[in-house]
Parts: C-alpha cells; structure tokens; sequence
C-alpha cells in the first residue's frame, strides 16, 4: 500500500505542487518589506547608535573627566586629556571617540555615573572619510544638543529597568 | 602501451566564494567532477580574540564573545559568563537564569533559521530564506529590545544580565511563540518533501556514528547520527533543568538529516521560549553582590559606597580566584566551552575557546570525498560553519 501511495505521489509531483500552492497564497499577503530611507523599522530606547555628549539643562557639559569610559572601552576607542578649568571645576579638554574602531558595546554609556557619553538613537552617520570618523568634543556635544530630546526620553524611558 | 594516468587537479573554491559561508578557503583536489581530497584552509578571519582576552578585564571579555559566532552571540557570551561564575562561584539569581535560557533559545532560532534557510538557498531553493529573515527579524528586534544591539548584544554579564526585560516585550515573544510555528509548517512544506531538495542532500556526506564520535562532533551534526548527546539535558546549566523540551536524533547523518534535526530543534526552541517566560519569576536580574556586579543605576546616584562599587568594577573590575575551569553549553551548532585559568587577577590568564565550527570542519574531507563538486555545497552549508569561531 505504502508502495502505491509513494508512487502515486512521485508521480503526480504532489509536493511540488503543494510547495507551488503556497507560495501563489503568499503572493497576495500583504508586504513585509519597508522602503528603507522613508520608512525605518522599529528602535527601542535601548538601541546602542551613535555617541553623544550631553549638557545639563543650564547648558553645562555633565562629563567631569572621571574617565570610567575610557577605562572600560575594551577597544580603546576614547581618549580624554582633563585640566581644571578657570572656575576649578574640572572638565574635559579633549574627549575624541575614534568611531572606526568603537564596537558599539555600550560599556561607555552604562559606566558614566553623570550620563553625559551616551549612545543614541542615531544610527545613519556614515561618512565619506575616514577622518570625519574621528570625533572630538565638539561634534560629540554638537550631537548631544541635537539629540537633547530624544536622549533624555530614552534614559527616562529606560532608567527602572538598569 | 602504458596506462594513460590522468593526473587530479586542484581547484580552488572560495575565500570569497558565495557559498563558503564565510571566507573558508577550500584547495579541492578533483578527479574530473569527483571529489578526491579535500583541505580546508583557515584563519584568514583570525583575530587574536584569545590572546586580545587575556589584556581584557572579565567585564571587557563578553563583547568579544559576541563577536566569535556571530550568528548565534547570546550563546556564546554564556559560556563565558558561566565560567566565569563557576570560578567565582556565585550564581546568577533565577530571574536572570531565566533571562538568558530565552535568549539563548532565540540565538538558537536566528542561527538555525539563518543556517537551514542559506542551506536551502545553497541547493537551490530561495523562498524560505526570504521566509527565515522575515522571522529572523522580529527576533533580532527582541534582541534589541532587550540589549540595545541587533546582533553584537554584550547583554549576559557575570551575575546576571545587563538590564532586565522591558515591559511588553515578553508578551511579545509570547505571540511570536504562537505564529511562528506555523512559518515553519509553510517551509517544511516547501522543503522537506521536495524531490529537488532530496536528491541534493540525501545519502550526501554521511557521517557514521564512529566517525562522528571519532572526530569530536557535537550538536545537531552529532544528533543526526543517533546520538541523544545534548549538554541542556546532559548538564543542564542555568534553568534548562526545569524546562521540559525533547532531544530530536535521526539515525542516517547526511545532509537531509541535519536539516531535519534543526527544523525540529527550532520547535523545541519555541517550546522552551514558551516555559521560560511563563515560568520566569520576578527578582532581580543581577546578582546582589557588589563585588561583581555593579549596583542599580540608581542607588549608584545616591549612595557614596554604591559609586565607590561602581567605579571599582568599571575600572579594575573584579578579581576570580585563581583557579581553572571548562565551561561548555550547548550552542546551536554543538558544544561551545571556555577553558579559561585565572592567576587570581582581574583579567583571565588564559581562555582557550572550543568552537564546534571547528570540529565540524575538520570532517569535510571525509565527508566530500567521493562526492561531486556541487555536493560540496551541500555539505558546507549542512554542517553549519562560521568562521567567526573557527578562526577566532
């Protein structure tokens, strides 16, 4: 019986044609693709993109120089050099992130005790240089000014979870 | 008149080659289409990651373990951080135990979906590739809801995991558990019994079961042989011990029985997903040792000791007693094992890193001789390699 059942089936091509079947079903579901640069899937506030300094609301910069990111960077991407500054408050004088070699792990922002370096929601910041990788304080904080909103929505969004 | 020898010659397949799955370089020495000898070349995506560990605080470890199968990260960042654990002996409190059995079963859902759908695309069928990714997807973006990162998650830490589930996503996983099966009736469909798809694997690159057990394989390629050798029943770590799931072994070991072992797998998986979340208890998800792991965000703003923990584990780290240990979990393609001795210091003196990829490498000279140059593709693609752990 089992013989006449295989036969029957080989030769009446039933699972090609069952495979056929279903794949004509899948042509009228709906689509899954989205059209990238217009639409963009779904990020949570935890998504780990693109680095940024941020300020207190009165404008000052919240990085204090402690260097905790930089000693956990495991790939040795962020170099600071920190002096007091004329009110002796001490303050970074160079912060650079190189982001050719960053691997995005995240370590940086969970280590700062004052959330200043944090990773952002933004991660369509390729270049055409490799030097335009090279972030300084300046672009970080420029960042962080851009993203103001965004980024205290996240680490708000965030906080009871960490 | 002598006797005319036809002299085999080599051909070169791969590193760039499509369906290498990776940059293996493979000299085939060919007797006309047949397959005489075969020689894996490796290391051309060698990295140093075990000597790179050894200047690595245990902190500063885990990313570089994502980085080794990076099909499959969350599985092997376990085996490190279970390693580790073991030389501190703590363990980690039974939420976070929870927490990263799931994780390790949706790892094991992305790599399998991604191996069984570029196998299939390999022989020739590519509309469950366009299927797999689709799921593939919504799993990655579980693994970004949870650890900020689609692929590279640096999400399991010594004592526990990096920040706990959000809300909502475990009633998420929850549907997915529930419509994905159906995905892999629709594939199953396609595939399993399809002629095309047969002739390309069955009786294709057959391991016995003394050769499998002779070189060392582990996982779904030493299950398709008949063994029932899986390390989440055999030493059940973290909480597999109460999940209630079954080991899938089928007797022939060629290409069509790996491809079976891994679609059942992945229900198993589902399976597991769905006990782990409905069993998972609430508690903290790191362990509340200040000496490991660091203190709640917080409290790390409020109280001076819990800043001072803070910056001692962010900057020196935590110091393992010395001592030596090989920790192995069952990753998606086999047993994946740290050996790793600690000199007592707060980076490990040495991690040895057993990959299965690379054993599994090892049998694709046995496994293609004799076989036709397009069989080899099957049998690559079958025994699921990545080069990411076999170079390290």
């Amino acid at each position: 019986m089992s013989f006449i059942d295989r036969t029957a089936r080989a030769f009446l091509l039933v699972e090609l044609l069952q495979g056929l079947a279903l794949t004509l079903r899948y042509m009228f579901k709906p689509k899954v693709t989205i059209n990238y640069p217009h639409e963009k899937g779904p990020l949570s506030p935890r998504f780990r993109g693109e680095h940024a300094l941020r300020r207190y609301p009165n404008g000052e910069e919240r990085c204090i120089a402690c260097k905790l990111c930089e000693a956990v960077c495991p790939a040795l991407a962020i170099t600071i050099e920190a002096e007091p500054r004329d009110d002796g408050s001490r303050r970074t004088r160079r912060y650079d992130i190189d982001m050719t070699k960053c691997i995005y792990c995240g370590l940086c922002q969970e280590s700062c005790p004052v959330d200043a370096i944090v990773e952002g929601p933004n991660f369509e910041f390729a270049t055409e240089t490799r030097a335009e990788l090279m972030y300084d304080k300046q672009r970080l904080l420029a960042n962080g000014d851009r993203w103001e909103s965004e980024l205290a929505a996240r680490i708000a969004a965030d906080a009871p979870y960490r | 008149m002598p006797e005319a020898q036809i002299k085999t010659y080599n051909i070169n397949f791969g590193p760039q080659h499509p369906a290498a799955h990776g940059v293996l370089r493979l000299i085939l020495e060919m007797g006309g289409e047949v397959v005489e000898r075969a020689d894996p070349h490796i290391g051309l995506l060698h990295r140093g990651t075990e000597k790179l560990i050894e200047h690595k605080t245990y902190l500063q470890a885990t990313p570089y373990f994502d980085r080794l199968d990076y099909c499959s990260p969350m599985n092997m960042e376990h085996s490190f951080v279970l390693a580790v654990e073991k030389l501190l002996g703590v363990t980690a409190p039974p939420r976070a135990q929870y927490i990263r059995v799931l994780y390790a079963e949706i790892s094991r859902l992305i790599n399998h979906l991604l191996n069984v759908c570029s196998y299939v695309l390999d022989v020739g069928g590519m509309t469950p590739l366009l299927w797999g990714f689709e799921q593939r997807e919504i799993l990655m973006e579980f693994y970004e809801r949870v650890s900020g990162a689609r692929m590279h998650a640096n999400y399991f830490r010594t004592g526990g995991v990096a920040a706990d589930m959000p809300a909502g996503l475990a009633e998420d996983i929850l549907s997915f558990c529930d419509t994905f099966p159906k995905v892999l009736d629709d594939m199953e469909t396609l595939v399993t019994e399809n002629r095309i798809f047969k002739q390309r694997t069955v009786d294709i690159g057959t391991v016995t079961l003394e050769q499998a057990l002779d070189w060392g394989f582990t996982g779904p390629n030493l299950r398709a042989c008949g063994v029932p050798w899986d390390l989440r029943k055999a030493q059940p770590y973290d909480a597999y011990p109460d999940m209630d799931f079954d080991i899938p072994i089928t007797k022939h070991g060629d290409c069509y029985d790996r491809y079976l072992i891994r679609m059942v797998e992945m229900r198993e998986s589902v399976k597991i997903m769905r006990q782990a979340i409905q069993k998972m208890p609430s508690g903290p998800h790191r362990l509340d040792d200040r000496k490991v792991s660091p203190p709640p965000r917080a409290e790390m703003k409020r109280s001076m000791e819990a800043l001072i923990h803070h910056f001692k584990l962010f900057t020196e780290g935590y110091h393992v007693p010395a001592g030596e240990t090989y920790t192995a979990t069952e990753a998606p393609k086999g047993e994946f094992a740290v050996y790793l001795v600690s000199d007592g210091t707060n980076k490990p003196y040495r991690c040895k890193i057993r990959s299965p990829g690379y054993v599994h490498l090892q049998g694709l000279d046995f496994m293609s001789r004799g076989h036709m140059l397009a069989d080899v593709v099957a049998i690559i693609g079958s025994i699921d390699i990545v080069f990411g752990e076999i170079d390290r």
